[in-house]
């Protein structure tokens, strides 16, 4: 089933998939052995004539195993997993000094894309707005902060495995360093109106070079 | 000895309209779900064509290629549309499907309301309405609610409820759109949307239906403590009366959160007031109303599948001819998901803006849920065990219900880890989960839980052969119909988006929506003969025996059919309601109410 996810070009972007395994083949064995045993039951233990089910009200022992084998199971689950998610949301973790800072606003049915500019500031005269096309070098470390003009709207990259909404009158801080140059989507996932379908940005990653080139191009020196 | 119950003769007005009796409310709950089951379904399909085929016009009603491309009238419908398209008025198809083309603004209010008109008016009513009414008295072994007026009560508000919600369809800018989780701003000002007062009837709507709740959950939780027959200690009530009892502390806590965010929202909305929305001037907070949705919303989730578990423990027992594997800790792990239900609402909100940190919280309280729910499917395989299993239609979806228990269980863990849930969030994937769990679990279990009591309800069989194709059809339908979806949500498909073929990334899967479109109305149309058997069957079904199943529980000491009062003496419970199969007996079943032996021992 795994097949089926996108391609990964983020650097974190392997742990979550990493950890998506692994709870792939915990349940899927866990949905064997449950449905093995139900299917076995139901054919050993058929009605058949002559003979009676027996009288059995539980086991105190096999309680206490179930419970704590799941227990463990999920501890040792979360365990793997609080890192992951700090890496990838919480903003005290993020690798410092990024290479570049844009802000990303969700408006009714577009993606405005703010580069402060040379001078790093937002809010100032060499601020560039570009809708729905957000360019970035490969293989640098970006920080968006993300915000909205109007209502809710989720800021995805599949290829990143990254996702957070964006909300009007918050500036929510994410970030992501892309490994491949290529274009890549950036659909909306939270509902955000009739538009919502279709909501739809890019992520352009470039190689330095040419990335330093579209610099150039834009805040010419 | 049935002497002593009222014989006086009622209209028809008070025995099947303003009906005081707990059963009558329990049959017009009944009804009224499996009504609003229909529409609900519906709506369901129109979006799948949209999904399947976007843009494309619907099957009978749309309009032919030919019309579209030359306007030339070829088919019925092109002369329905050609009449419409003439007339000065502006029609609601027109508005909403011109030329019985979906359109965005519909399908928004499409999904909401399938999901709104499933959760609020079809599970809920069904499971806690129906099955509770029925079942609470007869099975504790009382006359009636504590409460017979309240119970009425509930039983008109839930009507005025639906009413009211019917009427958003037909107002002008449509009904609500914004999801059923209502999410705000977009909600909460008319502007982002074009919805006006379909999303202020929505809100009114469920006010009144939360009413109707609380006002049933006071009742059963009265009824439950108070009224039960000599002998019926708490740890002699049969699981499904636990089940029930648990959800109505649930309901009589949760849905007064939802009542409170829904007035704020209509102030939002009528009033001017920002609770919800942060502009410049206002205080408000949008993730105001996620918490106080949530905070409802999770516990909401768990009043939908207790008594599904109920029932199936019921199913399971008789049918297997055993004893529950674990009474005891059966009720223990129902409490414990209830109480682990208050705290797990975060994880709706990983993604949402919510500090990082609570979301580790939130993941390690939601995985826990994990531990009660394992306890309970592991007993029902124990129940099974050494059993005596009969395959009769209710045992099929009593085994259906656990097997599809434990894909949405299994399938709930991907989401509760939440670095997975960063990609997983918002997609298919959750829908698929959220099926599994109150499609393939709670339906499935409403479905056996009809077929079994219905006997006792109708004093007639349901057709066991309508029923078996039931099932059959339903049961594959079911998961060729959800099980692609979490592949969809693998794939990264969104919900919510009306036409996926505006996305690159997900080309791949127009093949799939339209199986999952294929098996959708599949599924749709196996309940049509769910619904013909159940409305032919009450008047030509086969007549039943007052106790054709061979169960201890006290509703089928109570004559077929049941009499108002219930009980010509109210029966003395002499043990638990698992005595099957006991060694030493001659029969493999001992009713809680048969006085010859002396109290055993079962529960403890």
């Amino acid at each position: 089933m795994l097949q089926w996810l996108p391609e990964n070009v983020s650097t974190y972007g392997q742990g979550v998939d990493n950890l998506f395994y692994a709870i792939y083949y915990l349940t899927l064995i866990v949905f064997i052995l449950v449905m093995g045993t139900l299917i076995v039951f139901l054919i050993k233990y058929r009605h058949q004539e002559g003979k009676r089910a027996d009288y059995i009200e539980g086991s105190t022992t096999l309680e206490i195993v179930w419970t704590a084998a799941t227990t463990v199971i999920v501890f040792v689950l979360a365990m793997f997993s609080y890192p992951q998610w700090n890496n990838i949301k919480s903003p005290t973790q993020f690798p410092e000094n990024p290479d570049v800072v844009v802000q990303v606003s969700g408006k009714q049915f577009n993606w405005d894309m703010t580069y402060p500019g040379p001078d790093n500031e937002f809010g100032t005269d060499d601020d560039l707005e570009l809708e729905n096309e957000l360019h970035v070098p490969v293989n640098a470390v970006v920080h968006i902060r993300l915000t909205s003009v109007d209502v809710i709207h989720s800021f995805f990259v599949p290829q990143l495995r990254l996702k957070q909404d964006a909300l009007p009158n918050r500036f929510i801080e994410v970030w992501f360093e892309a490994t491949k140059a290529g274009r890549y989507e950036i659909p909306c996932a939270e509902l955000c109106g009739f538009g919502h379908s279709g909501m739809l940005g890019y992520l352009n990653v470039h190689a330095q070079a040419d990335y330093d080139a579209w610099v150039q191009e834009r805040w010419p020196q | 000895m049935h002497d002593n119950e009222h014989h006086h003769e009622e209209s028809f007005i008070s025995k099947y309209i303003f009906s005081l009796d707990h059963k009558m409310i329990g049959k017009q709950f009944l009804i009224y779900g499996l009504l609003m089951f229909f529409i609900g379904g519906g709506l369901a399909l129109l979006f799948r064509w949209q999904l399947a085929y976007p843009d494309q016009p619907l099957p009978v009603i749309g309009a032919s290629q030919q019309y579209l491309d030359e306007g030339e009238v070829v088919t019925g419908a092109d002369r329905m549309w050609e009449r419409i398209y003439e007339s000065d008025k502006e029609e609601w198809l027109e508005t909403n499907m011109p030329s019985g083309v979906i359109t965005p603004e519909f399908y928004n209010m499409l999904f909401t309301m399938h999901a709104t008109i499933m959760v609020f008016f079809v599970v809920v009513p069904i499971l806690v309405g129906a099955f509770g009414n029925f079942l609470i008295p007869l099975m504790i072994g009382t006359r009636d609610m504590a409460f017979p007026i309240l119970n009425m009560l509930s039983f008109w508000l839930a009507v005025l409820a639906a009413i009211v919600m019917a009427i958003g369809f037909f107002v002008p800018g449509g009904h609500a759109a914004a999801g059923w989780t209502g999410y705000a701003p977009l909600s909460a000002d008319p502007q982002w949307t074009g919805v006006e007062w379909g999303q202020n009837l929505w809100a009114i709507s469920l006010l009144i239906q939360g009413f109707s709740s609380l006002v049933g959950s006071i009742n059963y939780i009265t009824t439950i403590i108070n009224m039960r027959a000599p002998g019926m200690t708490l740890f002699r009530m049969p699981l499904v009366i636990w089940s029930l009892f648990i959800v109505a502390i649930l309901l009589l806590l949760a849905f007064p959160v939802l009542s409170s965010a829904l007035a704020l929202l209509i102030f939002d909305r009528l009033a001017g007031t920002t609770f919800f929305s942060a502009t410049a001037e206002g205080g408000g907070d949008p993730l105001l109303w996620q918490h106080l949705f949530w905070f409802f919303g999770h516990p909401e989730v768990y009043i939908l599948i207790l008594p599904g578990m109920g029932i199936a423990s019921e199913l399971i027992a008789v049918f297997s001819r055993k004893p529950i594997f674990g009474y005891r800790s059966m009720v223990y792990a129902m409490i414990a998901i209830a109480f682990l239900g208050w705290i797990v609402w975060g994880h709706h909100m990983f993604q949402s803006g919510m500090r990082p940190g609570l979301g580790s919280i939130f993941m390690t309280t939601t995985m826990l849920i994990a531990v009660p729910s394992a306890i309970k499917t592991f007993n029902w395989l124990g129940t099974m065990f050494r059993g005596s299993i009969r395959f009769t239609t209710p045992m099929l979806h009593g085994i259906a219900f656990v097997s599809m228990f434990v894909i949405g269980g299994l399938s709930g863990i991907y989401m509760a880890n939440t670095p997975v849930d960063i990609f997983i969030h918002d997609t298919y994937y959750i829908v698929a989960h959220i099926h599994y769990v109150v499609f393939g679990g709670s339906l499935f279990a409403i479905f056996g839980g009809i077929i079994f009591w219905f006997p006792k309800m109708y004093g007639r069989y349901m057709n066991d052969a309508l029923s078996k194709i039931h099932f059959w059809l339903t049961f594959i339908a079911f998961n060729c119909t959800f099980f692609p979806m979490h592949i969809l949500g693998v794939g990264g498909h969104m919900r919510r988006i009306s036409n996926p073929q505006q996305y690159e990334f997900l080309q791949g899967f127009e093949g799939m929506n339209i199986f999952i479109t294929m098996s959708a109305f599949t599924l749709g149309f196996a309940q049509l003969i769910l619904v013909f058997n159940f409305f032919w069957s009450m008047y030509k079904g086969k007549v039943a025996e007052q106790n054709p199943w061979q169960v201890n529980t006290l509703e089928w000491e109570a004559p077929t059919p049941v009499p108002h009062g219930n009980f010509g003496q109210i029966p003395t419970v002499y043990r638990g309601p698992y005595e099957y199969s006991v060694p030493g007996e001659e029969s493999d079943w001992i009713p809680q109410a048969q006085p010859e032996h002396a109290p055993a021992t079962s529960g403890d």
